[in-house]
């Protein structure tokens, strides 16, 4: 027994380091999405200047698809541009854009700029993303086809996030 | 690389220059018939007093400052409600909320761009007939747990917020066997008869000369 106690320190001290070990090289900055399987916020978005159609909660209803929230703005949304439009063109999922607290203009300009993976973009000006529980750009949203959010990825999409982790959901999702 | 340590550059003159350049102006004129020394008692004096005199003035603008400074806010004037009632209720839903994007800050306390959206909602919320908790849970839904700043209890935070008491009721039982024990050691037991005849005889004995 008091033999046993001796140990107790090394005990403790292993607990912690496992502990360390098992946090470390997870993201702590991303915080999980309270509205995980939850259905998509009612909302309606604007165009962006000199389109005809914005994007609504209805678009969403039709299939498993991608919500991307960007910004001309997002320095890492340029990065994730590339990544996105080579998902596009694969036409494996479809994605929509909400164009976070931007200016229309800058926004086209961008877009004409980089391409245009998007099916259908909606300006928001703020109040939808705080609907969506956005807390920066980029963020996508992965929602099912009947318009429930089943996960949420926090910053630029890397090709390996969208191949490891989305395409699987995706396929999981369309069942 | 042994270079001469230069003189410490003072922008202050030395502590006597100070004081007689202060008295210089307020200094009687010399030569009416005074005497010089008792001028310059006089003269060293009044700046003393004069310093004191600015020493108290710092003092006492530095305790105003401390009064009257109130806690930094970020809400912008354009924000505030004109119904004093619920920008006070605002205020205090603020004051509970994080800034996801600064983490360790109210929403009421953060310039960021996120911060000034949620004081807004907060505001047409309560506007709109909202009560507090409404406010809050709305908040809470987009959120989750981790925009309230004071974490609630429930079944994940029970270690957080039982842990000190648990760690302080352990403490409490170690201290109690550890005193208890030490009782036991202090308190020990009468001498058998045994025992006493032992002790009287070692007494006895006398010490080898």
């Amino acid at each position: 027994m008091r033999r046993w106690l001796y140990l107790l320190p090394v005990l403790v001290f292993g607990l912690i380091a496992a502990g360390f070990y098992v946090a470390l090289g997870t993201d702590t900055e991303a915080l999980p999405s309270a509205l995980i399987d939850e259905a998509a916020p009612q909302f309606a978005l604007p165009p962006l200047p000199g389109r005809d159609k914005g994007l609504t909660t209805a678009d969403l209803k039709t299939g498993v698809s991608l919500v991307n929230v960007f910004a001309s703005w997002c320095v890492p949304c340029r990065e994730e541009h590339k990544v996105l439009t080579a998902l596009a063109a694969s036409k494996r999922v479809p994605i929509y854009g909400i164009d976070y607290k931007d200016k229309g203009e800058t926004a086209k300009a961008w877009i004409a700029e980089l391409g245009d993976p998007y099916t259908l973009i909606g300006a928001d000006d703020g109040q939808v993303g705080i609907e969506w529980g956005v807390y920066g750009v980029p963020e996508t949203f992965l929602v099912d086809g009947t318009g429930h959010i089943r996960y949420k990825h926090v910053g630029p999409l890397t090709q390996a996030d969208i191949d490891k982790t989305l395409l699987p959901l995706v396929a999981r999702f369309e069942k | 690389m042994t270079a001469a340590p230069a003189p410490h550059p003072d922008p202050l003159p030395a502590r006597g220059e100070r004081e007689r350049a202060g008295t210089k102006p307020l200094a009687p004129r010399a030569g009416r018939g005074r005497d010089p020394s008792r001028q310059r008692r006089e003269g060293k004096g009044l700046a003393r007093r004069r310093l004191t005199g600015r020493c108290a003035k710092l003092a006492l603008s530095l305790l105003l400052l401390l009064i009257v400074s109130l806690p930094a806010h970020a809400v912008r004037p354009d924000e505030v409600l004109p119904d004093p009632a619920l920008e006070a209720r605002a205020r205090d839903i603020g004051k509970e909320l994080r800034c996801l994007v600064c983490r360790n800050q109210s929403v009421d306390d953060s310039d960021a761009s996120l911060a000034h959206d949620l004081r807004v909602l907060v505001r047409q919320r309560l506007a709109a007939g909202d009560s507090d908790a409404q406010v809050v849970a709305y908040v809470r839904s987009r959120y989750g747990d981790y925009v309230l700043l004071r974490p609630p209890f429930q079944l994940d935070t029970w270690l957080l917020w039982g842990g000190p008491a648990a760690i302080l009721l352990v403490g409490l039982w170690g201290v109690g066997r550890y005193l208890r024990r030490q009782a036991r050691m202090t308190a020990a037991p009468p001498l058998s008869p045994d025992e006493e005849r032992r002790l009287a005889r070692i007494l006895d004995e006398k010490p080898p000369a």
